[in-house]
């Protein structure tokens, strides 16, 4: 809890944006921080709904987990961040 | 602060806890989406309640302007780790709420009712000031078995017994159960307030995954 400010939101405000590009329920799915391994569900990742894009990252170590940016009615998903999701 | 009942085709049933996503388009095409907790329990009619931001907008829109038999587009219902599902009647529940958070808890307190669930629950509900409070009718007459503690932050009506100022960790000690007894923890609220209660708690010795938590944007605090 160290990395949140006060615009950050968490991984349950971008529950419908995850449904959008995953297909089906993810706040409740386990990520894990490709840099300092956190594992956690995604409800519990830190959320910058007002970046340029949707930025999430790590509690832990506020690295970027995932970023999603719309542009011509398609979502461009990063998902380097993470090591694993499921 | 508006509660709205909607009537989706095919909506295929929300679990309390869960939210729905409103999106309003404008002429020119801009759009805006905000995320609104679902007020009412599973098996209910649909409803949200929605607090109204001077500078939002979405939230003015849905106050003010919105009537009966309009159309809005909708997404949900949304979440599967923020909520209460009602399976586990063994485990007591503390729900903190500021200001507007309170409205999934509200959600939950319904669904314990329409279970018949004695599932223990304390709801710390943290609001500026009485009038601030919502649903205060209906939380005054909880059922057995559910606590209301509220305390208000910034004005007292004469004569008020209850708490005054800040969920802070003395609060908390005080309204939230043993750890032994090991409940399960929801709190819901504005950032700020959301990351102070779950600090106060795992600093009383609450595990961090018995620890759910929900943030939201926008609110002027509580």
């Amino acid at each position: 809890m160290t990395v949140a400010d006060e615009s950050a939101l968490d991984g349950n405000a971008i529950g419908g944006l995850l449904f959008e590009v995953f297909g089906t329920e993810m706040t409740a799915a386990v990520a894990v921080c490709g840099s300092c391994g956190a594992a956690g569900p995604m409800a519990e990742t830190v959320v910058y709904v007002r970046a340029p894009g949707t930025v999430v990252r790590c509690r832990a170590c506020a690295a970027v987990l995932m970023v999603v940016v719309r542009r011509r009615e398609q979502n461009c998903v990063d998902l380097l961040g993470l090591a694993a999701l499921g | 602060m508006r509660t709205i009942m909607l009537s989706v085709p095919g909506w295929a049933g929300h679990a309390a806890g869960q939210h729905l996503d409103v999106r309003l388009t404008a002429e020119d095409g801009y759009t805006a989406e905000r995320s609104y907790s679902i007020a009412s329990a599973p098996g209910e009619a649909l409803a949200i309640t929605v607090e109204r931001l001077d500078d939002g907008e979405v939230s003015p829109y849905l106050t003010e302007e919105l009537r009966a038999g309009d159309e809005i587009e909708i997404r949900g219902p949304i979440g599967g780790y923020f909520i209460w599902t009602g399976d586990d009647a063994a485990t007591p529940l503390l729900l903190v709420a500021g200001g507007s958070g309170v409205v999934p808890f509200r959600s939950i307190l319904r669904h314990r009712h329409n279970l018949g669930s004695r599932v223990p629950i304390r709801l710390l509900y943290s609001a500026r000031s009485l009038p601030d409070v919502i649903y205060q009718q209906e939380l005054d007459q909880a059922d057995d078995g559910v606590a209301v503690i509220y305390t208000l932050t910034r004005q007292q009506p004469p004569g008020w017994t209850g708490h005054a100022g800040r969920a802070d960790r003395q609060l908390l000690a005080e309204v939230a159960w043993p750890a032994e007894q090991d409940p399960m923890i929801f709190v819901c609220g504005p950032t700020p307030f959301v990351e102070a209660v779950a600090a106060g708690l795992v600093g009383l010795g609450y595990p961090a995954q018995r620890i759910r938590t929900e943030r939201f944007g926008g609110a002027e605090g509580s």
